[in-house]
């Protein structure tokens, strides 16, 4: 197995007024191809932070980070929104789609910076609905669909450009029991059918039990590894 | 072309506000449509004014009453090609408050004054041999349903004919088509020779004399030598082309015009903000939707373009139906008969189409760069 992810003692600072305060303390961690990682830990303890660090969406102040065989942490704004573009599906606790667009347009978002064919654009995006069982839904707007459909669309939007690592933070957090129950066999089965390699964030330990691996972090330190037999 | 549908919804995220900018909008290039309409309508008229025609009038005022022995006089004037005559009637039908532009004239040389006019020459022919024969423009003809071999009353507040009536008879000999002259031309004649004989005062006066020149370089020398013929008379002439005598009639519309011009830019310049505040009320409430973008892979600089096609789309589409609908009003028949045979120039939407590009980027280039800087973390989290 190869290591997808890298992080080689990364700190993270935010400067707030005059005080520069440390979120992240000298974090190391490896993520192999093919895992489902949970990510827990209390509010506050760091995990959206170091979540966006392996997704590109922000910059370590010190260290490494190293995705998909590129250091990302020296990669330009421009150069690093393509490369999300390439490798990273995003899946956010409140769904985040686009409430003007219909399920398939939301989906198909991603599809556009690429230079596929509008016919082939609809295609994947069929696939993709039908993968996470809503093609009966592609019509609707996202008031019109209920929060697990709501997910379930963001799910579809995350894998339809087919990328390398999604990374979801809360996926559940915002849904009831049964719908995060529906979720999380989701997630499962694209990482166990479909190789995906997920790195979940959640403070909800049921959630975290459909993982391959935990990881607990605690006041910007990673403590307590934990590996599962899938 | 494939984000057309991002950009589009992204519009119509408030339906009633964006429909509200948008009626603004509209209704700003139609007046901008209207006002520039007429102003190009009538610089296009003014500029097919003939130079080689000249209009002698008395130099105290437009309606005092020259001597009819001006004519061969200023027939004899070198350079000269024909003269005709113009005397007030003042003519209503039926309808007092409603005046029909009659002219007494010599129809023979005031068609070969004005060459531009369509008429059959059996019409000018029938003139000739019918006292109380009368020239109509078709327009008139049409709008009061007379035929050619009608008899028409013709009340005047003027003049009193020989038997002591204010109504005269006339036979309607020929019609004609002023179309090519444009907006202007009086549409009703009368043969000046009867009109003398019939009135019972004014005998032997007419209010104008139309010259055309030969050649168009020497009117302003034709023009001199005409005034300087009557000067010390008892009735001193004064000379214009017609193209400044329509131009000092035109010169009240002209300060109308710049009030307009000045309204049309002060609804503009009100435009640019409205469009403002609307793009960047938008792009506020979507900062968590394009950080969404951003997240997907959309560059910094896609982002902003994005929201500037967005004010592109709406400024264009909203003006070109403002535009549309004002290019539809100069079709309509009122107007038409104002001007003529008259379309709203394609300069105008061309400049409105301009305005419309300007009003889009001055606009949505504040909020578009708003977009660009948002940082995406930031936004995502909600500060
Ligand atoms: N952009 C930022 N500016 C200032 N402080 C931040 C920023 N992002 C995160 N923080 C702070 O860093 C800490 C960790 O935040 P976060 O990673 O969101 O925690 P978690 O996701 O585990 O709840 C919090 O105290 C938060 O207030
Ligand atoms: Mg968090």
């Amino acid at each position: 197995m190869t290591a997808l992810v890298t992080l080689r003692n990364v700190t993270k600072s935010y400067v707030r007024g005059k005080q520069k305060v440390e979120v992240l303390h000298g974090v190391d961690l490896s993520i192999e191809t093919g895992e489902f990682l949970a990510l827990m830990g209390p509010s506050g303890s760091g995990k959206t932070t170091l979540l966006n660090l392996v997704a590109g969406l922000d910059q370590p102040t010190s260290g490494e980070v190293l995705v998909a065989g590129d250091r990302i942490d020296q990669l330009s704004r421009g150069s690093l929104s393509d490369w999300r573009a390439r490798h990273i599906g995003f899946i956010f606790q409140f769904y985040n789609l686009l409430p003007v667009l219909t399920a398939e347009a939301n989906v198909e978002v991603p599809l556009l910076l690429t230079s596929l064919s509008k016919s082939e654009r609809r295609r994947r995006v069929q696939l993709a609905l039908e993968l996470v069982g809503l093609a009966d839904r592609a019509r609707h707007k996202p008031n019109e669909l209920s929060g697990g459909q709501q997910q379930r669309v963001a799910i579809a939007r995350a894998i339809v450009s087919d990328p390398t690592l999604l990374v979801c933070d809360e996926p559940t957090g915002d849904l009831d029991r049964q719908n995060a129950e529906e979720i999380m066999n989701l997630l499962q089965a694209l990482n166990r059918s479909q190789n995906k390699t997920i790195v979940m964030v959640t403070h909800d330990p049921k959630a975290a039990e459909y993982a391959s691996r935990e990881l607990h972090l605690d006041k910007g330190r990673l403590t307590n590894d934990a590996r599962r037999a899938a | 072309m494939k984000y057309f549908g991002l950009v589009w919804a992204g519009l119509w995220r408030k339906k009633t506000r964006t429909v509200f900018t948008m009626i603004s909008i509209v209704i700003a290039f139609l007046l901008f449509g209207l006002l520039q309409g007429i102003n190009q309508g009538f610089g296009t008229a003014m500029a097919n004014l003939d130079v080689d025609r000249l209009y002698v009038s008395a130099r105290t005022s437009m309606t005092d009453g020259m001597p009819i022995s001006y004519l061969s006089r200023i027939r004899s004037v070198p350079g000269v090609r024909a003269v005709s005559l113009w005397a007030y009637f003042g003519g209503y039908f039926q309808d007092a408050r409603k005046p029909i532009p009659a002219f007494a004239t010599d129809a023979v040389e005031l068609f070969r004054v004005y060459k531009e006019i369509k008429i059959k020459p059996e019409y000018i022919e029938a003139m000739a041999k019918t006292r109380t024969g009368v020239l109509v423009g078709e327009a008139l003809a049409a709008q009061y349903g007379w035929k050619i071999g009608d008899r028409i009353p013709i009340g005047t507040s003027i003049w009193t004919n020989k038997s002591g009536s204010n109504t005269w008879e006339f036979d309607i000999v020929g019609t004609f088509d002023a179309s090519a002259y444009g907006a202007g031309f009086p549409s009703f004649y009368l043969n000046w020779s009867y009109f003398d004989e019939a009135r019972q005062f004014g005998t032997g006066e007419t209010h104008y004399y139309i010259v055309s020149v030969q050649d168009p370089k020497q009117a302003e020398r034709v023009s001199r030598d005409i005034d300087a013929l009557f000067a010390n008379s008892s009735v001193e002439t004064r000379t214009q082309t017609e193209y400044a005598l329509a131009q000092s009639q035109l010169k009240q519309l002209g300060d109308i015009n710049f009030i307009a011009n000045a309204i049309v830019g002060a609804v503009l310049f009100t435009l640019l903000f409205l469009t403002a505040n609307t793009m960047m009320q938008s792009v506020r409430e979507r900062t968590s939707e394009l950080a969404v973008l951003k997240t997907l892979g959309f560059s910094d600089t896609k982002v902003l373009v994005l929201v500037l096609t967005e004010a592109l789309l709406l400024c264009l589409f909203a003006a070109g139906l403002g535009i549309a609908v004002a290019a539809l009003v100069f079709e309509s028949p009122a107007l038409q008969k104002l001007f003529g045979d008259f379309s709203m120039p394609a300069i105008v939407a061309t400049m409105g189409a301009g305005i419309a590009v300007l009003v889009a980027f001055v606009s949505g280039f504040p909020p578009a760069w708003r977009a660009r800087q948002l940082n995406i973390v930031d936004a995502l989290a909600g500060r």
